[in-house]
């Protein structure tokens, strides 16, 4: 009988994180710049800024430069706080404007929101 | 470290701040517009006197725990947000008079303001986020802030253009964390100078991403796009700040991150970020100035003439890269002369447009005739942003040129005579819309006078250009502080 293979390692790494986050903002990138929409564009973007933060997590957990420098290990962990705060505003201030053209226009397709080109 | 010298650091900030909530209180309980204008002007003025205050008595390092720093390069560029804030209440006087959101206006504005300044300090990628953010969600309801058809839809642009360009930002951050291990632009320069020669491609990668969501603030290709749209649609007013102060936030955070953070000259990554900006420059160049050859729209031309001036300072953004001398004050001085030639410009349009009823730049023919302020403030600012003596602008272009020919790299060269040539076709449609406003038959000669508060900083904003242009050494010297504080 051949011997049984070892059970490869399974843990998940950084690379892991770092290949989700990627994909996950590509995702985001792709329905922000293709979609019509205004409020699946900042769908998109809600997509975006959680691959940031996920990528930022994944960093401070994982990442090489925290044994070396010493700074102190939460700074990753603020940053993710900040970047939500500051999509909370972003998102409301997105909304309210897209409400207002709405009511203006009776629609939000940003092909019909064309007022000024070229 | 005193609480006191926390706040001191952070001064002209917190003034801003406290006069948008001083505004918006005054609102609510019915104040008039002339009182909120006055708490408007009050805070700017207070802004540059608390700078002036940080030029005298200094600030000590690491206050807010080294989020911040007050040194020659803050302080200069605080002096310039300051003096165009100052610039835009001054001349928004009558125009807000008119419109019903006057105090959401000035409040916006004035936080807007106080987060670039903020903006100008920051040593830490959170800072430079926050501050950032706060800028331009501002300026994204500014955008809109007349709530008409035009103003809206360019809000809306502005936003979703905006949203997306600081998630690209967020995501080069991240990377730039990771590797470095710190947010700080002390620790991150400690990193590189390591010479982490395996990290090159992922550090490739994450300045990229974050010069493309910089981009955005500069209105510098690839994020340019919006620029024509918002300038055209946003008051007017709205898009002088826009395209002075913004422009000027961006380039002082690229030039701390990229110069401080990632070095100029002697690292492994400068000569990367060198050329990135070189070829980012040459985009912009092309596109702005064969975007504005054909518009009609006064607004929409300024909007294509900054995307091409975007690409002009960025040519001393790649001069900094391969380590000349020169290029950090180059950019530095020209953003100083920008921002007058560009106020003046701005404003003119902004009351003449008004007065006309109409953006066509056929409409401004004679206006020699009908409003000779007008006419010749508007002629001279077009002529220094084309780059003709004597004004500010050539000395500008010059001194930003010399100093990437002066970095012996033939790239550089090549750029150069690029931007020279660019110089020659802007010639072109600056110089057409002079000849409109000089020569030109009026339809219609009933003149048009600058209100009160505009005639005080046309007179300002030329006195500014012609000064500058014969003699630039009292802003040139302090640009050459303000770059040697950097290091």
């Amino acid at each position: 009988m051949p011997p049984i293979p070892a059970i490869q390692d399974l843990s998940i790494t950084l690379a892991h994180y770092l290949g989700l986050a990627g994909t996950i903002f590509a995702i985001g990138t792709v329905i922000a710049l293709s979609k019509r929409n205004a409020v699946a564009v900042l769908m998109g973007i809600e997509l975006m800024l959680n691959a940031v933060n996920l990528t930022v997590l994944a960093f401070s957990r994982f990442g090489a430069g925290f044994d070396r420098t010493g700074s102190a290990p939460l700074d990753g962990h603020v940053f993710v706080v900040f970047v939500l705060t500051v999509a909370a505003a972003e998102a409301a201030v997105a909304l309210a404007m897209a409400v207002l053209v709405y009511r203006r226009r009776e629609t939000i397709d940003l092909d019909r929101v064309n007022l000024m080109r070229w | 470290m005193t609480f006191f010298d926390h706040v001191h650091a952070i001064g002209p900030a917190l003034v801003c701040y406290a006069g948008a909530g001083a505004i918006l209180s005054a609102d609510l309980f019915h104040g008039r517009r002339a009182a909120i204008w006055g708490i408007a002007v009050l805070a700017a003025v207070g802004a540059l006197g608390w700078t002036m205050a940080q030029a005298i008595l200094g600030a000590e390092d690491g206050a807010l725990s080294g989020a911040v720093r007050v040194d020659a390069f803050s302080i200069y560029l605080a002096f310039l947000i300051g003096a165009v804030l100052l610039a835009v209440v001054l001349a928004a006087r009558e125009w807000a008079a008119t419109i019903e959101q006057a105090a959401e206006f000035y409040a916006l504005l004035l936080v807007s303001a106080g987060s670039m300044i903020l903006l100008a300090q920051a040593d830490d990628l959170i800072t430079i986020f926050v501050a950032l953010e706060t800028t331009s969600i501002s300026q994204f309801i500014l955008a809109g802030v007349t709530r008409n058809d035009r103003s809206s839809e360019a809000g809306l642009k502005y936003l979703l253009t905006g949203a997306v360009a600081a998630a690209i930002l967020l995501y080069g951050f991240a990377f730039l964390f990771g590797m470095a291990g710190t947010t700080s632009l002390e620790g991150i320069a400690a990193w590189v100078a390591t010479g982490p020669e395996a990290q090159r491609l992922p550090l490739m990668l994450a300045f990229v991403l974050v010069a493309v969501g910089l981009g955005f603030k500069m209105a510098m290709a690839p994020s340019h796009a919006w620029a024509p749209d918002v300038y055209e649609g946003a008051p007017t007013l709205v898009a002088t700040f826009l395209s002075v102060a913004s422009k000027a936030a961006g380039f002082a955070v690229a030039l701390r991150l990229f110069y401080t953070g990632l070095g100029g000259g002697d690292t492994i990554i400068s000569q990367d970020w060198g050329m990135m900006f070189g070829a980012l420059a040459a985009i912009s160049m092309i596109v702005g100035n064969t975007g504005a050859l054909v518009q009609t729209n006064a607004k929409r031309l300024l909007g294509y003439s900054s995307i091409a001036q975007a690409g002009n300072i960025a040519v001393g953004l790649a001069a900094v890269a391969v380590g000349s001398t020169n290029g950090p004050s180059g950019v530095l001085f020209f953003l100083g002369t920008y921002a007058a030639t560009n106020i003046g410009a701005f404003v003119v349009v902004s009351f003449v447009t008004e007065r006309l009823g109409s953006e066509q730049i056929e409409d401004f023919a004679g206006l020699i005739k009908r409003s000779p302020v007008a006419a010749v403030v508007l002629s001279l600012c077009l002529v220094s942003l084309t780059g003709i003596p004597p004004t500010a602008g050539f000395i500008a272009k010059v001194y930003i040129f010399n100093s990437a020919v002066q970095a012996g790299e033939r790239w550089l060269v090549a750029l150069v005579a690029l931007a020279v040539l660019n110089t020659a076709i802007s010639a072109f449609y600056y110089l057409r819309w002079v000849r409109t406003m000089l020569l030109d038959e009026p339809k219609d000669t009933t003149p048009i006078r600058a209100p009160g508060g505009t005639q005080f900083v046309l007179a300002a904003a030329t006195v500014g250009v012609l000064f500058f242009g014969l003699d630039p050494s009292p802003l040139l010297h302090a640009a050459q502080d303000a770059a040697a504080a950097l290091l």
